[in-house]
C-alpha cells in the first residue's frame, strides 16, 4: 500500500505542522552528508544551491555544457504566486483551487495547497537574486492574467520568464560552486541509479566528452531531469530532454505514476515538414490580447483578411464566454483540434488556427502590443516568415510538458528510500492539467522550499551510509551500462536513432495524444514492441564509445523511449475515463468535454517494473479530498 | 535548395583539424540551419559516415548551446538570430556554405563543432551573482525599482551565454558578456552592494582564462543574438575602474 505521508490535520496547517514533525540534521553534521542532485534546471539548480547552503556536499549534473542551459531556461510566459499585489481577490486558497481544479481534480491537495502556500517566498527570493521582472512605473511589480484564472497572479520578465527565474537559480548555484560547496558535472548523462540494500546510493553516469563510465555515490540521491514529452519526437522541449534518468530508476524499482497525463499546449507554432526537429511555443500569455478564431465555412482558403468579421468563428469566446481565449490549455488544445477535424483549419495541411492581434493593436496600439511581446512576434516572424502585427499567427497544439513521472510522497521521496524526485520530474502537482506558469512556480518550491526542509528528515532517521563508489553493487551497474552501450555501438543496422524515434513518437502522437480510445491504445501497445525490436536489430550507430558522440547519447534515448512509450499508452488504456489532458473518445459529456469518473478513477496510477517482458503492476494512491469537492470543470 | 558545405572537421581536442566538403541536397527554405545540417548527418549516418557533431539543445534560440561560424560571421549575421533560429530562406540556391566552431583561446575545440566554454561558467562564478542565501528575502514589493532601472538590467540579462560576442572579436575578448552580467545585477538595488567588487572580480577571472582585451570595435554587439548593446562594456568600465580605485576585489 502506497503512503503518500500525508500529515494529518487542517489543509491550511498541514506543512507548518510538518515542517515542525520533521527531523533536523544539525548544523555540524550536514557536511557529513553527500547528495547527488541530478538535472540543473529550475528544481535542481534550486536543490543544489540551496542544499549546499545548509552544508551538505552536493554533485550537480548535467548533460548541457552549462548548467545554465536547462530547459526551463525556454519557459516564456510566467511564474504564478498568491501575492494578491492587484487586490483583485487572490489568496493562497484561491491559487491553490485554482491548481486542484485546473488539474481536473486528480492532483494531490495536501502538495498543492503547499505550493500555493510557498509561491510568494518564490517571488521574494527571485527579486532578491536580482531577477528583473516586469515593473509597474510606480517601480512595483506588474502582473497579468493566466489560463485558468480570473485574478492577475503571474510575475513574468517579458517573455523570458524561465531564462530570467533560472539565471537567477544558475548564479546562486555559481556562488555555491566558486565556495567549493558544489561540484558540478556539465556535459555528464545519468544512465542509471544505483541501490544498496534498497537505498538509493548513487548514481552511474557517462562523461559525454571523453565517453567514460563512472559511478559516483552519496547518502542520497535527487533526480530533476525534466519530463518526457520528446516521447513524441516532436514537442516544444528542447532536442536532448529525455526520460533515461527517470525511467532507469523506474527499472531499479521507482514507480512511475499517470504516464499518460501529457500536456498539449494550444498555442506552438504548426508543423511544417517531416525534416522538423522541434515545435516552438508561443506563450499563452498571448491569449491576453489575442483572439482564437477559424473561418466559419470548412474548406474556406481565403486569406485571413479576406473574410468577414461575421464569417469568423471565434470559438473560445462562443462556447466559454466566462473564460473566453483564456480557457485552460487542455480545453483550447481540443477545441482547436475539432475546428480542425470539421475541416476549417487553416494554413498547409488545415492544421492550425488562427490568434488575431488586430482588435488589440487598434485598442492599445502596435507599440503597446510589441512592449508586451515584441519578442514572440520576433520568433514567430523568424520561423513562420510571417509580420503577426499584420496578418494572424497562426497556431497548432504541440506536446509541452508530462504531469505524469516518478512517484513521490509528500516529502517528495519515491518508494526507494534516499531516491527524492522535483519539479516537472515528480507527478504530484498538476493533476491531469497544469495551468500556465505553474511549471516554474512548481520547480523553484520543490527545490527551494520543500527539499532542503524533507531531505534532512531521510538523514535524520535512517542509519548514515554512503558507501564506496568502487563497491560491487556500483561495479555491477557499471558493467550493464557499458554493456549497454557496447550493444548499441555492434548493431550496425540499417536504419539511423532518429527514424525509430520519429516512427515511435508519431505512433505516440495518433494513438496517445490530444485524443486517445481503447482502439487506438491497444494497436499502439502491439505496435511498440515491434518498433523496439526492430531498433534492437536494425539501428545504425556510428562511432565509438570513447570521445563526444552524439548519435550514441540520442540512441539510449531513443532506447528507452521505446520502452516508455508501451507504459504511456498502457496507463492511457487502463484509465477508462476522460480527465483533463487525458481525453478518452468513449467518455465525453454532450458537448464534447472531457467526462471523469470519480468513482473508479479518483486515484493515481503508480506503475511498477516487473522485468522486460512482464506487464509492469500497478499500485492505486486514492486521491481523498478532505477540503475541495470535486466537481464537473466548467469555464463557461 | 542545393548547397555545398565546407565543413570544420576535427577528431578530437588534440588532433588537427580540416575542411571537408558535403553536398546538402533537396534542402527546403523552411528548414533551420541545424535542421538543414540534420538531413546531411541522416546521409552521412547512412552511408556509413561519422555525422558532424554541433551543440544545440533548444533549437528556439535561448539555451545558447548552439554555436557555429556560418560564412565567417558567428550564428550566420542575421539580426538578433542564433544559428538554431536561422532558416535556409536566407541563403542562395546553389551557395557555398562555410561552416566553423567558435575559435578562442579560452573555448577550445572539443571535437567538429563543439567548443569548451566552461570558462564562462567559471567567469559567472567570479562573482556574476548576488550574495543572497535561500530564505528570508524581504517582500518581493518593499524595494520599488524604477521601470527604466528594471528594463535596463532585463536588456543586459538577456544574455544567452552562447559565446558569439567572442567569437566574433579579434582579441577574443568576452567583455560584452561580462558586461552584460555586470550591468544587470549592478543597474539593480539588489547588486549595488557588491558592485565593485564584483566588476573587479569578473574582470579578472576573464583574463585569466585567456580572453583577450576589449578595443571597442563593437563585432560583439553586432552579431550577438540578444543585441545586447555595446554600452554595458562602459558600464563595466566605469565600475571596474572605480573598483579599482576603491581597491576591492579579488
Amino acid at each position: 500500500m502506497l503512503d503518500s505521508k500525508i500529515p494529518s490535520g487542517p489543509l491550511a496547517q498541514k506543512w507548518d505542522k510538518h515542517r515542525f514533525d520533521l527531523k533536523l540534521v544539525n548544523p555540524a553534521n550536514k557536511r557529513k552528508f553527500t547528495v547527488i542532485v541530478v538535472g540543473s534546471g529550475l528544481a535542481g539548480a534550486s536543490a543544489s544551491a540551496t542544499l549546499s547552503e545548509l552544508g551538505y556536499k552536493v554533485k550537480c549534473f548535467c548533460y548541457q555544457d552549462s548548467p545554465r542551459r536547462a530547459h526551463s531556461i525556454a519557459a516564456q510566459g510566467g511564474i504564478n504566486a498568491a501575492k494578491n499585489y492587484q487586490n483583485d481577490g487572490d489568496s493562497t486558497y484561491r491559487l491553490f483551487y485554482d491548481t486542484i481544479k485546473g488539474g481536473d481534480f486528480r492532483a494531490r491537495e495536501a502538495n498543492v495547497y503547499r505550493l500555493a502556500q510557498v509561491s510568494t517566498n518564490i517571488i521574494d527570493q527571485c527579486v532578491a537574486q536580482g531577477v528583473p521582472f516586469a515593473r509597474e512605473y510606480g517601480g512595483h511589480l506588474a502582473n497579468r492574467s493566466f489560463g485558468g484564472a480570473q485574478v492577475s497572479r503571474t510575475f513574468y520578465a517579458r517573455g523570458q520568464t524561465g531564462q530570467q527565474l533560472l539565471l537567477g537559480a544558475y548564479q546562486a548555484l555559481a556562488k555555491q560552486i566558486a565556495k567549493g560547496a558544489v561540484q558540478m558535472f556539465s556535459r555528464t548523462e545519468m544512465l542509471d541509479l544505483v541501490l544498496v540494500d534498497g537505498h538509493a546510493k548513487g548514481i552511474v553516469v557517462r562523461d559525454l566528452n571523453t565517453g567514460r563510465v563512472t559511478s559516483h555515490s552519496a547518502d542520497a540521491v535527487v533526480l530533476a531531469t525534466g519530463g518526457y514529452g520528446n516521447a513524441f519526437y516532436l514537442s516544444t522541449n528542447a532536442v536532448g530532454c529525455n526520460v533515461t534518468a527517470a525511467f532507469r530508476a523506474y527499472k531499479r524499482g521507482a514507480l512511475f505514476a499517470n504516464p499518460c497525463y501529457t500536456q498539449i499546449h494550444p498555442t506552438c507554432i504548426p508543423v511544417n515538414g517531416d525534416y522538423q526537429s522541434k515545435l516552438t511555443l508561443m506563450s499563452e500569455s498571448l491569449r491576453n490580447d489575442g483572439r482564437v478564431w477559424v473561418p466559419k465555412k470548412p474548406g474556406d482558403t481565403r486569406a485571413a483578411s479576406d473574410i468577414p468579421e461575421d464569417e469568423r468563428d471565434y470559438y473560445l469566446e462562443r462556447k466559454y464566454p466566462s473564460f473566453g481565449n483564456l480557457a485552460p490549455r487542455d480545453i483550447a488544445s481540443r477545441a482547436a483540434k475539432e475546428v480542425c477535424d470539421e475541416g476549417r483549419g487553416v494554413g498547409p495541411g488545415g492544421l492550425g488556427v488562427y490568434l488575431d492581434f488586430s482588435d488589440a493593436i487598434r485598442r492599445d496600439s502596435e507599440d503597446a502590443i510589441r512592449a508586451r511581446y515584441g519578442n514572440l512576434f520576433q520568433m514567430y516572424e523568424k520561423i513562420a516568415g510571417e509580420n503577426a502585427y499584420k496578418t494572424p499567427m497562426r497556431i497548432y497544439p504541440a506536446v509541452h510538458y508530462t504531469m505524469g513521472g516518478l512517484w513521490v510522497d509528500y516529502n517528495l521521496m519515491s518508494n526507494i528510500p534516499g531516491l527524492f524526485v522535483l519539479g516537472e520530474a515528480n507527478f504530484s502537482d498538476h493533476g491531469a492539467n497544469r495551468l500556465g506558469a505553474s511549471a516554474l512556480m512548481q520547480g523553484l518550491a520543490d527545490g527551494y522550499f520543500v527539499i532542503p526542509y524533507t531531505i534532512g528528515h531521510y538523514f535524520a532517521t535512517t542509519p548514515k551510509n554512503c558507501p564506496s563508489d568502487s563497491s560491487q553493487e556500483f561495479r555491477d551497474v557499471e558493467k550493464q551500462v557499458n554493456e549497454r552501450i557496447q550493444k548499441l555501438l555492434s548493431i550496425d543496422g540499417k536504419r539511423t536513432v532518429r527514424s525509430f524515434h520519429r516512427e515511435v513518437g508519431k505512433m505516440i502522437w495518433d494513438k496517445c495524444g490530444m485524443a486517445r480510445n481503447k482502439e487506438g491504445l491497444e494497436e499502439a501497445i502491439r505496435l511498440i514492441p515491434s518498433i523496439r525490436e526492430e531498433f534492437w536489430q536494425n539501428v545504425k550507430v556510428t562511432g565509438e564509445p570513447e570521445g563526444i558522440n552524439k548519435t550514441l547519447e540520442h540512441a539510449g534515448r531513443v532506447a528507452d523511449f521505446l520502452e516508455f512509450g508501451e507504459l504511456m499508452c498502457l496507463d492511457a488504456l487502463e484509465r477508462d475515463e476522460s480527465c483533463g489532458g487525458h481525453f478518452r473518445t468513449e467518455h465525453q459529456t454532450p458537448d464534447g468535454e472531457a467526462l471523469r469518473n470519480d468513482e473508479d478513477f479518483a486515484y493515481v496510477s503508480a506503475w511498477g517494473f516487473t522485468g522486460d517482458s512482464s506487464r509492469p503492476s500497478l499500485e492505486k494512491e486514492p486521491l481523498v479530498y478532505e477540503e475541495v469537492k470535486m466537481t464537473q470543470r466548467s469555464y463557461k | 535548395m542545393n548547397f555545398t558545405l565546407k565543413v570544420w572537421r576535427q577528431g578530437g581536442p588534440d588532433t588537427a583539424g580540416r575542411f571537408e566538403t558535403y553536398q546538402a541536397k533537396d534542402i527546403q527554405g523552411e528548414m533551420s540551419f541545424l535542421e538543414m545540417l540534420d538531413v546531411v548527418n541522416e546521409d552521412l549516418i547512412t552511408g556509413g559516415h561519422e555525422p558532424i557533431d554541433f551543440d544545440s539543445d533548444c533549437r528556439e534560440g535561448i539555451c545558447g548551446m548552439c554555436s557555429l561560424v556560418v560564412n565567417g560571421i558567428p550564428h550566420g549575421g542575421q539580426k538578433g538570430t542564433t544559428v538554431c533560429q536561422l532558416h535556409m530562406r536566407s541563403f542562395e540556391d546553389g551557395q557555398t556554405i562555410t561552416i566553423e566552431p567558435w575559435r578562442a583561446k579560452a573555448f577550445p575545440v572539443l571535437k567538429d563543432l563543439v567548443v569548451d566554454r566552461t570558462a564562462f561558467d567559471r567567469v559567472i562564478q567570479s562573482g556574476g551573482y548576488i550574495s543572497v542565501n535561500t530564505g528570508g528575502a524581504p517582500d518581493a514589493n518593499a524595494t520599488p525599482i524604477a521601470k527604466i532601472d528594471a528594463d535596463y538590467a532585463f536588456d543586459a540579462a538577456t544574455c544567452i551565454g552562447c559565446g558569439a560576442c567572442v567569437a566574433a572579436c579579434k582579441n577574443s575578448s568576452a567583455m560584452l558578456f561580462v558586461g552584460a552580467k555586470v550591468t544587470h545585477l549592478n543597474v539593480l538595488p539588489q547588486g549595488h552592494p557588491e558592485r565593485f567588487t564584483r566588476a573587479v572580480n569578473m574582470v579578472e577571472a576573464m583574463d585569466s582564462e585567456g580572453f583577450g582585451a576589449c578595443t571597442v570595435t563593437g563585432a560583439c554587439a553586432a552579431v550577438c543574438p540578444k543585441e545586447i548593446p555595446l554600452d554595458v562594456i562602459s558600464k563595466l568600465n566605469k565600475d571596474y575602474a572605480l573598483g579599482v580605485l576603491k581597491g576591492v576585489g579579488v
